[in-house]
């Protein structure tokens, strides 16, 4: 395998210097599954917000929020127009909305047309969250058949903010962490565990 | 609101400049709407343009009209749909039709009417309920070139055909190509639908309310308000609205977060429709 990616992780001192104030994630294509894995290893303690953004089918009610409340041991909700994001709280877009966050931190929700056939988008969200939280943003790219997420990463990596891409080799569909890749160098590339593990460490309150 | 952690990039102020200077010269403003699309929105025109700065943009603006009437067209979204979510149609026409009904004569308010696919199905409602005689409908927006669009009542031919299967679970209760000629491309309505249809200019930051309304349509257009400019425009829409007056808004949209949330009872939850609390 002359391009497979070599699995990085940045040192525990680095992870604990920053400041991380909200986590964004990006999937697509096999994304459920991957989510149901990295939000999974979240303790009922966690404090940050998450805003996650999975791309769905257009006009139809998104059940993410239903899902993942049924199995993550955080508060779970649909973000909502003008809601204020709120810590401890992990949030789905809905389905044929772009959403934004503020930089008042709170969530706005836009029918621009879609990016990259997507709506939500993976960029939208995640270039309106750099602008908002700066460098203590940490942004999340996972699995996708698909490259939205790839310029919006690279403005939070741009921003000062700390990125992290799903290992490909551990993907279910590739194309949207390879994307990710052949724009910069994140500061993590891991398997779907590892993110997890990593995850959890943004959190100053559990970071040890 | 809290305030922001951060100071203001040079972009962000240039983009406040920009709204600054939009309204000190055209009168349109934009200064409440939220900052994130607009961002995305005018970075979109700068491209277009070939510009390299909003400064730049915020130059030519100022001093060649036909450059905002440009522009305007990247800071409104005309992007519409007829019986865009069926169920809020169908929730219309089970339960608010049936009381503007007792009113002799009835007037709707659709704020934000874009390019008119909002009008249309209305009206297409109220003749299916036999009220469209007695009814008159404002139809108001922003942008002229929306509103001329509006009036024309001629939509792409693809765009009506996948409207279809709204019209039918919004409870049509007809063929939809009953109401349209296709010629080529594109799907003409049938004008008497719109008769009494008045399309007007109107902006929920600067003008004040019109006329008596029963009912007010007011879809995707407070997402891109902030809640200064959200609670402008409920007040508005509360000053219009009779006595239990009715007011739809999109489905992703709610009162909840507004200084509003106890002056309007839901009516239907799901489907974002509330009634003027008495």
């Amino acid at each position: 395998m002359t391009d497979a990616v070599v699995p990085r992780l940045p040192p525990r001192a680095a992870l604990a210097r920053r400041r991380v104030e909200a986590v964004v994630i990006g999937a697509s294509a096999g994304g459920v599954e991957a989510l149901l894995t990295l939000l999974g290893g979240l303790p009922a303690s966690w404090r940050l917000p998450v805003v996650v953004v999975v791309h769905l089918p257009e006009h139809r009610e998104s059940l993410l929020a239903r899902v993942f409340a049924q199995r993550l041991d955080v508060r779970v909700l649909e973000a909502a127009d003008k809601a204020p994001v709120e810590p401890a709280t992990v949030y789905f877009a809905p389905s044929s909305y772009h959403l934004s966050i503020e930089r008042e931190r709170f969530f706005s929700l836009s029918c621009e047309p879609p990016v990259l056939w997507s709506r939500p988008s993976i960029d939208v969200l995640m270039e309106s969250a750099a602008d908002a939280y700066g460098g203590a943003l940490a942004g999340f790219l996972l699995t996708g058949a698909n490259q939205d997420g790839a310029e919006g990463l690279l403005r939070i990596h741009q921003a000062g903010g700390f990125t992290a891409v799903q290992d490909p080799a551990d993907a279910e569909v590739d194309t949207m962490p390879r994307a990710a890749l052949g724009r910069h160098a994140p500061d993590a590339v891991l398997p779907l565990r590892g993110l997890r593990d990593l995850l959890v460490q943004l959190d100053p309150f559990h970071a040890d | 609101m809290t305030r922001p952690a951060t100071p203001p990039s040079a972009g962000e102020i240039e983009l406040r400049l920009l709204m600054e200077a939009i309204y000190l010269r055209y009168s349109y403003d934009f200064r409440d709407y939220t900052g994130a699309s607009q961002k995305r929105r005018v970075a979109h025109a700068l491209t277009q343009f070939g510009l390299a700065s909003i400064s730049e943009l915020q130059d030519r603006v100022l001093r060649d009209p036909a450059v905002f009437a440009q522009l305007l067209q990247f800071l409104t979204i005309p992007v519409s749909e007829m019986f865009r979510d069926p169920a809020y149609f169908l929730a219309l026409r089970r339960q608010v039709l049936p009381v503007l009904e007792t009113y002799p004569s009835i007037k709707i308010w659709i704020a934000g009417c874009s390019t008119g696919e909002e009008a249309y199905s209305m009206a297409i409602m109220l003749r299916e309920e036999g009220l469209l005689q007695r009814a008159q409908i404002y139809a108001t927006d922003i942008n002229p070139v929306s509103l001329e669009k509006a009036r024309q009542g001629i939509f792409p031919l693809e765009a009506v055909r996948g409207y279809t299967t709204n019209y039918q679970q919004s409870g049509g209760r007809r063929a939809f190509s009953d109401y349209y000629t296709a010629a080529y491309d594109a799907a003409r309505f049938d004008p008497s639908l719109c008769a009494d249809v008045i399309f007007a200019d109107h902006s929920l930051a600067t003008d004040s309310v019109f006329a008596e309304t029963q009912l007010v349509s007011c879809r995707n257009v407070l997402i891109y308000f902030n809640r200064t400019l959200q609670d402008r425009a409920l007040g508005l829409f509360h000053e219009s609205l009779c006595h239990r007056g009715f007011l739809g808004l999109g489905s992703k949209e709610s009162i909840d977060f507004s200084g509003y949330a106890a002056r309007f009872d839901p009516l239907a939850r799901a489907e974002r429709i509330y009634r003027k609390a008495s």
